[in-house]
């Protein structure tokens, strides 16, 4: 019979069942960070119980961890050094892998998993972070749990839950150069509202998602927690194999090949059938940007700020966002000026996207005014950037070049962009105060971010790119 | 974990969109590594007249004498989104909720309140408006009833409204299980399925650390 991967998957790691459907599922991999599984750690050694398997376990700092150079355990988010210590004091106690504050390999879980192949396709990961879902892009089932979760995985190897629906989104069409993964993510939320994907899993396919690179297929996959879905994830392709081999934790020699035997079964069946589909012609996309306080309040940017009519949500919620944003309605959002530009983030901190920002800035000034960070997702990326001279570019055009971490995604009540401030940003999340106290953000890809860092508001790349 | 016992209490509304966790929890209220202490955090944006202060808001509706000691929330769609974070949860229950009557939860934050002993109510958007109009006219004297065992609401004009919840989730709620005792007794199974897992993905099994 034809079967989704899902299904594929799911049959794999199916332990037991229970009557009423929930199933006992095999958990290959957890991570954890110092923000939510300290507590799950140091809550498993209260009640006396053993991480089964430590080896498949890993804990990064990077949701708390200070971004600034020359950072250690210090932090400028209240308590946060207790976060740091006692993550530290637990995952040693534990026995599992630490990737510390100073480690050559730190950086934010979703980007340093699928660099170190910790994740490898047909596996299932679980970390206490909404995120996880980034790291199916590798064809992976993974998905962000609670602390608690995390306990039952790391105790017992497996967890209880209910099958998920499944949902296949098509993105047929060549993208128009400028528009990318993050534009993608954008339309589907916004044409499908922010509970869209509610109780299924997304495989991603079609031809514009066969043609992106490994990198952008985990910035696709990074929001699907955005559209309210389990996880999402790609069928792993020769694109997956490349990436993965010869990487810190991929299986080597034989075991690779016994492994690739395996991983090359991981698709879709010709006709298996999918709860939902839903189909996109991305031909004619542009590069998408949020005007609202939710990521399905989005449009590209060559449009202007939507009417109550067509913003594709209720007149209450639209008056908030309207409110909140400090918008009119038919203003172009071209026309808004930006307070501040941040690159960064589990969605597009990785170095292609540090290379097509980069691209834009060489040569070019931000704006006067225009508080710019960039902060790479891994110091890895950081090394790598640095090898082929991107820190300077992002220097010399004024932005501030950062140490890895989550940094200013969100606020911790520490580092914050300022009250009322405009950002313009490549993470993940506009909700209310994310970024700051009544910070206005707006989420759109690196290139977007980049070009309107440099004319001082929300700016088309293309429009740039083609004045140089 | 407390059994959850059928439930009637004051139900306060928190009608809009998409509550992140990060509203209900701020970051910044997460002081410790810790599950408790979080109550006094809970929407503290928006409890609170400042960042960080404790003197209360007075729009809020917590705030209001009239909810005083509600246990019930009623929601808007995509409850509960945004962040995994279980605090948030904890701090809910920590200030006294034991029910979320919402159009659609998130679904990191639906297992958290399973997990925790919060009931999660999945009602339509008319119904839950409707339920809140009916307790606005005075919620002290109008408490809403969350009969788990029955799946479903009873509105104080007495109509019933049946929801869905899994048998398992269900279950654990009404006699306060804990999960991972729960899947202990199935530790022979998933040793039998490691072994025979071994076999066929080896490559799965890592060096200790």
């Amino acid at each position: 019979m034809a079967t989704t991967l899902f299904e594929k998957i799911w049959a794999q790691h199916l332990v037991d069942e229970t009557a009423d459907g929930t199933a006992l599922i095999a958990i290959d991999r957890v991570f954890l960070h110092e923000r939510t599984g300290s507590v799950a750690l140091k809550s498993l050694s209260a009640a006396g119980r053993q991480v089964q398997d430590p080896a498949r376990v890993f804990c990064t700092m990077d949701h708390i961890v200070d971004t600034t150079p020359g950072r250690g355990d210090d932090t400028r988010v209240p308590g946060g050094r207790a976060f740091i210590i006692e993550t530290r004091a637990a995952a040693q106690a534990a026995g599992i892998n630490l990737i510390d504050v100073r480690d050559p390999d730190q950086g934010i879980v979703h980007v340093i998993s699928p660099e170190l192949a910790i994740v490898l396709p047909g596996t299932t990961i679980v970390c206490p972070d909404s995120h996880t879902c980034t790291q199916g892009a590798i064809g992976a089932f993974a998905w962000g749990i609670g602390s608690t979760e995390a306990e039952h995985a790391m105790a017992t190897g497996t967890l209880r839950i209910a099958k998920p629906r499944t949902l296949r989104v098509r993105f047929d069409g060549a993208l128009a150069p400028g528009v990318t993964a993050k534009d993608l993510s954008l339309l589907l939320i916004s044409q499908h509202g922010s509970v869209g994907g509610n109780g299924h899993v997304v495989e991603y396919a079609g031809s514009a998602v066969t043609a992106l690179d490994i990198e952008a297929r985990l910035t696709l996959c990074n929001m699907a927690t955005e559209f309210s879905a389990v996880s999402g994830f790609i069928a792993p392709d020769d694109k997956t194999f490349e990436y993965l081999h010869g990487r810190r934790y991929a299986p080597k020699g034989a075991m690779w090949d016994r492994a690739l035997l395996h991983w090359r079964e991981l698709v879709s069946d010709q006709g298996a059938s999918f709860d939902r589909e839903i189909a996109l012609d991305v031909s004619e996309l542009a590069p998408m940007i949020t005007w609202g306080t939710s990521p399905q309040h989005a449009v590209p940017i060559t449009a202007r700020v939507p009417t109550a009519a067509d913003s594709g949500t209720t007149a209450e919620a639209y008056g908030r966002a309207m409110n909140y944003m400090g918008l009119v309605p038919g203003q172009a959002m071209q026309d808004l000026p930006i307070d501040a530009a941040f690159i960064g983030s589990c969605t597009n901190s990785r170095l292609s996207d540090l290379r097509r920002a980069a691209q834009l800035l060489r040569g070019r000034q931000v704006a006067a005014g225009v508080k710019a960070i960039c902060v790479p997702g891994s110091m890895s990326v950081k090394r790598a950037a640095e090898a082929e001279g991107l820190d300077a570019v992002f220097r010399a055009a004024g932005f501030e070049w950062r140490e890895s971490g989550c940094s200013m995604c969100f606020y911790a009540g520490g580092e914050s962009f300022g009250h009322g401030e405009r950002v313009v940003s490549t993470t993940n999340r506009n909700f209310e105060s994310r970024q700051g106290p009544q910070t206005r953000t707006h989420i759109a890809s690196p290139e977007t971010v980049a070009a309107s860092a440099v004319m001082g508001r929300l700016a088309d790349a293309r429009s740039l790119a083609r004045a140089a | 974990m407390d059994r959850f016992e059928t439930l009637t209490a004051v139900a306060a509304p928190l009608l809009r969109a998409n509550i992140d966790t990060d509203a209900i929890i701020p970051s910044r209220e997460m002081k410790t590594v810790s599950k408790t202490g979080l109550a006094d955090g809970l929407f503290a944006g928006w409890r609170y007249t400042e960042i960080g202060g404790r003197d209360p808001e007075p729009s809020f509706v917590l705030n209001w004498p009239a909810y005083a000691n509600a246990q019930i929330l009623l929601g808007g769609e995509n409850f509960g989104c945004g962040s995994s974070r279980e605090h948030a949860v904890w701090a809910l229950h920590e200030y006294g909720i034991r029910s979320i009557l919402a159009p659609s939860f998130a679904p990191i934050f639906y297992n958290n309140c399973v997990r925790n002993g919060i009931v999660p109510v999945p009602l339509e958007g008319d119904i839950v408006r409707a339920l809140a109009a009916q307790v606005a006219r005075d919620p002290q004297s109008n408490p809403i009833v969350v009969d788990l065992a029955a799946q479903r609401v009873v509105a104080p004009d007495g109509t019933q409204y049946p929801f869905q919840i899994g048998r398992e989730a269900r279950d654990m709620l009404l006699e306060g299980l804990d999960a991972i005792d729960l899947t202990l007794k199935s530790a022979a199974a998933i040793a039998a399925f490691q072994r025979r897992d071994r076999d066929l993905r080896p490559w799965i099994y890592l060096e200790k650390p």
